[in-house]
């Protein structure tokens, strides 16, 4: 019964996973000290993906599930990557428009309803 | 009926593409997993969903706003004995939620070795854990209101979203979270009580799967509102 379908699986593989993600968790709070740019962003897309992939594959058990659980569970989540790309093209034109538009000297927003919860 | 469930039988011999059609055609159950577990994953692929779209929202407003965004690395710093350290109590918070994944991970294979009382006691600990995570989540919060002044609709440091999306996904997180300590508490308790000693523990490996969502939720959030 319960044998035959459980993840049963060495104690030392959960131990070296918890400590690899330990170590990513640092190396992805060391990246904040990193000048912004490409090379900042590339390292905390790395970190997170090997933190991501980790945590599936072997915490979730991911690894030692049939393909078809697999793929009816990672497939349909790639579509948000177009959802993703929209709305960044859409942000990207919607900064342009304001910034072409409203020629007056920017505010923060936010300052005056700041100042009004202050008083 | 008996000509569709023979290829169950040489599963292992079967390419990946086969075992697809296999599993989706036989004109039997599709998932070879207990049904509750095939139901939380399809409950986790929906939560994708909805963390997606409250973290692309979130990226939307800061990708077209034209006044700078607060600074997170700043904001969210701490001062200890007069030094400040970037992103510190949420370098902390993902350091708990780690270790509670750890922990949670040791719970299911004690589960499965049928030894109740360090199950019981792994998940109450991976509980615990998640408390602490809330509780230092509150701690931020309150920060965040009554000494930078962040309301929803705007806040001193810069573009007005950061509230609102700061608040929204964090809070939606942090109610994740909340319910998981409840969830990991119940399950706790009647694995103690020998409630599956019949049934079987994956039970204990569902909740499993839930806890380990919570804390993959926090890579990505960790990664696109503090890290960004």
């Amino acid at each position: 019964m319960s044998a035959a379908t459980g993840q049963q699986h060495p104690l030392k593989l959960y131990f070296w996973i918890w400590g690899l993600l330990f170590l990513f968790s640092a190396f992805s709070y060391g990246t904040d000290f990193l000048p912004h740019g490409y090379f900042r962003w590339g390292l905390i897309l790395l970190f997170m993906v090997a933190k991501a992939g980790f945590i599936i594959a072997i915490f979730m058990h991911m690894a030692w599930e049939r393909k078809a659980l697999i793929w009816a569970i990672l497939g349909p989540p790639v579509v948000l990557l177009v959802l993703i790309a929209l709305m960044v093209i859409e942000g990207d034109y919607t900064e342009f428009t304001r910034l072409n538009s409203f020629s007056a000297p920017i505010v923060p927003s936010g300052h005056a309803a700041a100042e009004e919860a202050n008083h | 009926m008996a000509q569709s469930q023979a290829p169950a039988t040489h599963a292992d011999a079967e390419t990946a593409w086969q075992s697809i059609s296999t599993d989706w055609s036989a004109d039997k159950q599709t998932f070879r997993v207990p049904w509750g577990k095939a139901m939380m994953w399809i409950f986790l692929l929906s939560d994708t969903f909805i963390f997606t779209c409250f973290l692309t929202g979130y990226m939307n407003v800061r990708v077209s706003t034209a006044v700078p965004w607060p600074n997170p690395s700043e904001v969210f710093g701490l001062e200890v004995f007069g030094v400040s350290v970037p992103l510190l109590l949420i370098g902390i918070m993902t350091f708990d939620l780690i270790t509670s994944s750890g922990t949670m991970a040791l719970a299911v294979n004690f589960g499965y070795r049928r030894d109740r009382g360090r199950t019981a006691a792994l998940m109450f600990m991976t509980a615990a854990f998640g408390a602490l995570f809330v509780a230092m989540q509150a701690f931020e919060w309150t920060k965040l209101i009554t000494q930078e002044g962040v309301r929803p609709w705007g806040n001193p440091m810069g573009a007005s979203q950061f509230g609102a999306a700061f608040f929204m996904i964090t809070g939606f997180h942090g109610l994740h979270v909340s319910a998981g300590v409840v969830y990991l508490c119940i399950v706790a308790f009647k694995v103690l009580r020998g409630d599956y000693e019949k049934r079987g523990y994956e039970i204990v490996e569902i909740a499993g799967l839930y806890w380990h969502f919570v804390d993959l939720v926090w890579v990505f959030i960790f990664a696109f509102f503090y890290l960004w």
